[in-house]
């Protein structure tokens, strides 16, 4: 199972700033280890955000993308209490889910 | 009339004039690399994946863990057992149950060893970011975040803490290796830098979140979170010196020395670096 993302979803106005910090190593395939092998590629390939349930953002995401990724967007029409939900999937086909509540 | 341009458009003239004295202010002062690196860790400072590993820490701190099958919640940082908040920023300290100064690593090992029985021995032998120590790095991250903000107050009132103050002091001023270097050589006056990296003056107090006030930090280049051991066991490479032993009493005393100077200054640890 992934380390959990750290969502933080920030209310001004009717418009919500989401701040995501996504836990993954996004190996790109292309480096070496100290034993000379490749390191295989690991890297998230789909992001989908949701606000209470409806798809809002939708990304594909490549090796080019940092370790520990940090993704920020902005929700028009969010109001406090919402949910915000964020999943990704990386080419190993695991994934990860979190939420958080706009405040 | 006829009067010449500025009479005629004095508001104008002026203005024009100002745009010409701001813009070569501009000019006089260019932005320095130091400016650039500052902006650049700001626009970052927002999402330090250093709260990714303040994240694993705390859950660690509360796992039962090791062949003793026990949390690290009876662990006492020097403010009493289970006490973290403000721990951080009392390290290196005295220990009346080891009769030693240590550090915040140093004390995690005995810790774990006592309570958890996780071997010491072996944790020390481990590399960094691989097994044991990568729960270490995780366990400091989430402890120094709980005194971010604070003040930095180490203690000086038992006489082992004012020898290895005495002990970092000659470390730190003690040359040696292939490049007669020291750590004064290059922390020892202001305005010194490695390529772009401005380095702190560390035999005073450097300022608020600077030096000592900064680690363990996430850096951006490799992925990973340094605590002050690692830290400290990269500036040895740096002098061309034998790597000190994980935890060992030079690090430690090295701890102390820019600890008791950084006296005040504000933690803001886990910070972010290049």
């Amino acid at each position: 199972m992934a380390d959990p993302m750290r969502i933080r979803a920030q209310l001004a106005g009717d418009k919500a700033t989401v701040r995501v910090l996504v836990g993954h190593e996004m190996e790109t395939g292309q480096r070496k280890d100290s034993a000379g092998k490749i390191i295989p590629a690991w890297f998230i390939q789909e992001v989908t955000a949701s606000h209470n349930g409806k798809a809002v953002l939708t990304a594909q995401w490549g090796p080019a993308v940092s370790k520990n990724p940090f993704m920020q967007f902005i929700v028009k029409g969010a109001k406090a209490g919402d949910k915000i939900g964020v999943s990704w999937k990386d080419n190993k086909g695991d994934t990860r889910s979190d939420e958080a509540v706009v405040a | 009339m006829n009067l010449p341009y500025p009479l005629r458009y004095p508001l104008r003239y002026l203005l024009a004039l100002a745009v010409i004295t701001a813009s070569s202010a501009v000019y006089a002062q260019p932005k320095s690399a130091a400016d650039g690196i500052n902006e650049y860790r700001n626009m970052l400072a927002d999402g330090n994946p250093a709260e990714l590993f303040e994240a694993k820490g705390e859950d660690l701190w509360k796992q039962k863990r090791g062949t003793k099958a026990t949390t690290l919640e009876k662990c006492d940082l020097g403010k009493g057992p289970g006490v973290v908040k403000g721990a951080f920023v009392e390290l290196p300290r005295y220990f009346s149950d080891t009769q030693k100064v240590q550090d915040l690593e140093s004390r995690l090992l005995t810790c774990m060893e006592s309570l958890q029985g996780i071997a010491a021995a072996e944790t020390i032998k481990t590399l960094f970011g691989r097994g044991e120590q990568k729960n270490m790095e995780a366990l400091v991250a989430w402890i120094s975040a709980e005194s971010k903000g604070m003040r930095f107050a180490l203690p000086q009132a038992h006489a082992e803490e004012k020898k290895m103050l005495e002990l970092g002091k000659r470390a730190f001023f003690y040359r040696a290796g292939a490049y007669d270097f020291s750590c004064a050589s290059c922390h020892g006056e202001g305005g010194k830098r490695i390529r772009l990296q401005d380095l702190p003056n560390l035999t005073e107090n450097p300022g608020d979140g600077v030096g000592f006030a900064a680690w363990p930090a996430y850096r951006v280049s490799s992925g990973e979170l340094w605590s002050m051991q690692r830290r400290l066991n990269d500036c040895f490479r740096q002098q061309r010196f034998p790597y000190p032993g994980y935890a060992s009493d030079v690090t430690v005393a090295l701890g102390v020395y820019m600890g008791v100077n950084a006296k005040g200054a504000q933690s803001i640890a886990p910070s972010l670096k290049r």
